[in-house]
């Protein structure tokens, strides 16, 4: 095994046990790289260690030690040294991971720093490269992770699993943060969504709750769907009209897999639920032929569960589907007359689809009209544009 | 480490509480801490008088000036703290989380400088 490779498969595992053992990020850090360098001198000429990963842990751990003692003759008192204990081969690598993903998605971080943290520390992306799948500047995001670490370090943020009593709602937070990162790389970032599946992966592999698994199956089963959600023009082209000879199998079979998981085991709640949904349509050869009334059914128990505008909209869909437009229509119209999703793009464009398939044409271009100054992604836009040309 | 956990409450709507919610919430106040003296978190607490009685200080160029009433005027107003000794943040939080006025308003928890 090159060392390129060993960075791949175990640098993230290794600064998470550095970051334990060092009791600081930054420190952690540049430990990593020391290890590295190190690795690179001896390797070649010593042969690939038997484990690497310890080899590495220690090699970073000894090299860390060295600075902090060299910065404290500079500057006296000025740093702590961690103890020097004997447990170099006994590493709780899986624990470390679970800790850092827990401390870069803590709730008491401002959520933009809590994805900039986890695409960094955990996934192992560059700043540059965060920064330009969050439209934003290397500097801007730069600060954010200062901002970050400084907080973990004053307020003191615990380096730890947080207790079962309070796991539902931190795993909340981390499951949030991974979504964020699938939702960002939905249309354009196929990197972005590959990396919030394998942190999903990760998760279920540490902690295989429920919602955990959830998650990784609405993940998987939309992701299945991604060669055809969009054209060669980058228009998005709607569920009903994707060439569903081209989803991929693999994925769904695994999703349908996770989703019945899932849904068997204790605490299931919104991400399966979800899940659930897209593994009906997933399953369905067709439009004509989904299980309509399960996925009505699905957003009822859904809906219970987390009451949201969002969810009502898409189950009016669901509705519309189920018995015909004009009742879709009736439950839009509610949703909107109470205020709550006038500026969401997706409830006039619903609301036009419908009135489309009713033949009312001049009310159907008004609604696009709407839908279209709200938008904001490229490929719904244009989905839209479609729409009023064919009007 | 020392974390100051300050409470924030609408003033407003305390004439609108019923009487015997105010005495169940001074029960659970008295209880909270008795609470955090068995734990070892307690260190000190107050409540505050209401806005009404607050003055706001600042000397500009070695001048003084007074004026009456908060320096920010805010929703929520700083009604009392619970200066507390916690393990790490998420000791503080769980702390935090119980103080009764939780439920109702809101609580700022801020590590003190060591």
């Amino acid at each position: 095994m090159g060392i390129e490779e060993v960075y791949r498969a175990e640098s993230r595992r290794v600064l998470a046990t550095l970051i334990r053992l060092l009791g600081d990020f930054d420190l952690a850090e540049e430990a990593l790289q020391d290890a590295f360098a190190a690795a690179v001198e001896r390797w070649p000429v010593e042969g690939v260690p038997a484990s690497p990963r310890s080899w590495l842990i220690s090699a970073g751990r000894f090299r860390a030690i060295d600075r902090l003692r060299k910065r404290r003759r500079e500057v006296p008192g000025e740093h702590d040294i961690p103890q020097e204990t004997d447990e170099s081969e006994n590493y709780d690598v899986v624990d470390d991971r679970l800790r850092l993903i827990f401390t870069c998605c803590h709730p008491a971080l401002n959520p933009d720093a809590q994805v900039a943290m986890t695409l960094r520390e955990i996934c192992g992306l560059t700043t540059e490269q965060v920064a330009a799948a969050f439209l934003t500047t290397a500097p801007t995001l730069a600060q954010r992770i200062v901002r970050a670490k400084t907080k973990i370090r004053d307020a003191k943020i615990p380096y730890e699993i947080p207790e079962r009593a309070d796991l539902p709602e931190r795993l909340a937070s981390v499951l949030h943060v991974v979504y964020l990162v699938f939702n960002q790389g939905y249309f354009t970032r196929a990197d972005l969504a590959t990396e919030a599946i394998r942190l999903g992966r990760l998760l279920v592999e540490l902690l295989p709750e429920a919602e955990a698994t959830g998650l990784l199956a609405l993940m998987v089963l939309h992701d299945a769907r991604r060669a055809t959600r969009t054209n060669a023009r980058g228009e998005l082209i709607p569920l009903e009209e994707q060439d569903r000879s081209q989803w991929n199998r693999e994925q769904i079979r695994e999703g349908v897999g996770l989703v019945e998981r899932a849904l068997t085991s204790r605490g299931f709640g919104p991400y399966t639920l979800q899940a659930a949904i897209a593994a009906l349509h997933a399953e369905a050869p067709s439009s004509q032929a989904t299980d309509w009334p399960q996925i009505v059914g699905l957003y009822d128990v859904l809906l219970r569960a987390n009451p949201s505008p969002v969810i009502e909209l898409n189950r009016a869909a669901a509705v519309a589907m189920r018995d015909g437009p004009e009742h879709g229509l009736t439950l839009i119209d509610a949703i909107l007359a109470r205020g709550e999703l006038e500026e969401y793009h997706l409830a006039h464009a619903a609301r036009a689809d419908l009135l489309r398939r009713l033949g009312r044409k001049p009310e159907a271009r008004s609604a696009y009209e709407r839908a279209l100054a709200l938008a904001v992604e490229e490929p719904e836009r244009r989905l839209i544009e479609r729409r009023l040309k064919e009007l | 480490m020392k974390y100051l956990c300050l409470v924030y409450q609408e003033e407003k709507q305390e004439a609108n509480v019923p009487r015997d919610q105010i005495e169940q919430a001074k029960k659970d106040y008295w209880a909270f801490a008795e609470d955090i003296k068995k734990s070892g978190h307690y260190i000190v607490s107050h409540g505050l008088q209401h806005t009404d009685a607050a003055t706001t200080v600042r000397v500009r160029n070695g001048k003084l000036s007074t004026t009456d009433g908060p320096f920010a005027e805010t929703k929520e107003q700083l009604g009392g703290f619970f200066l507390i000794e916690a393990k790490d943040l998420n000791d503080a939080i769980q702390v935090a989380a119980r103080i009764p006025s939780a439920k109702w308003g809101s609580i700022e928890v801020r590590p003190v400088w060591v």
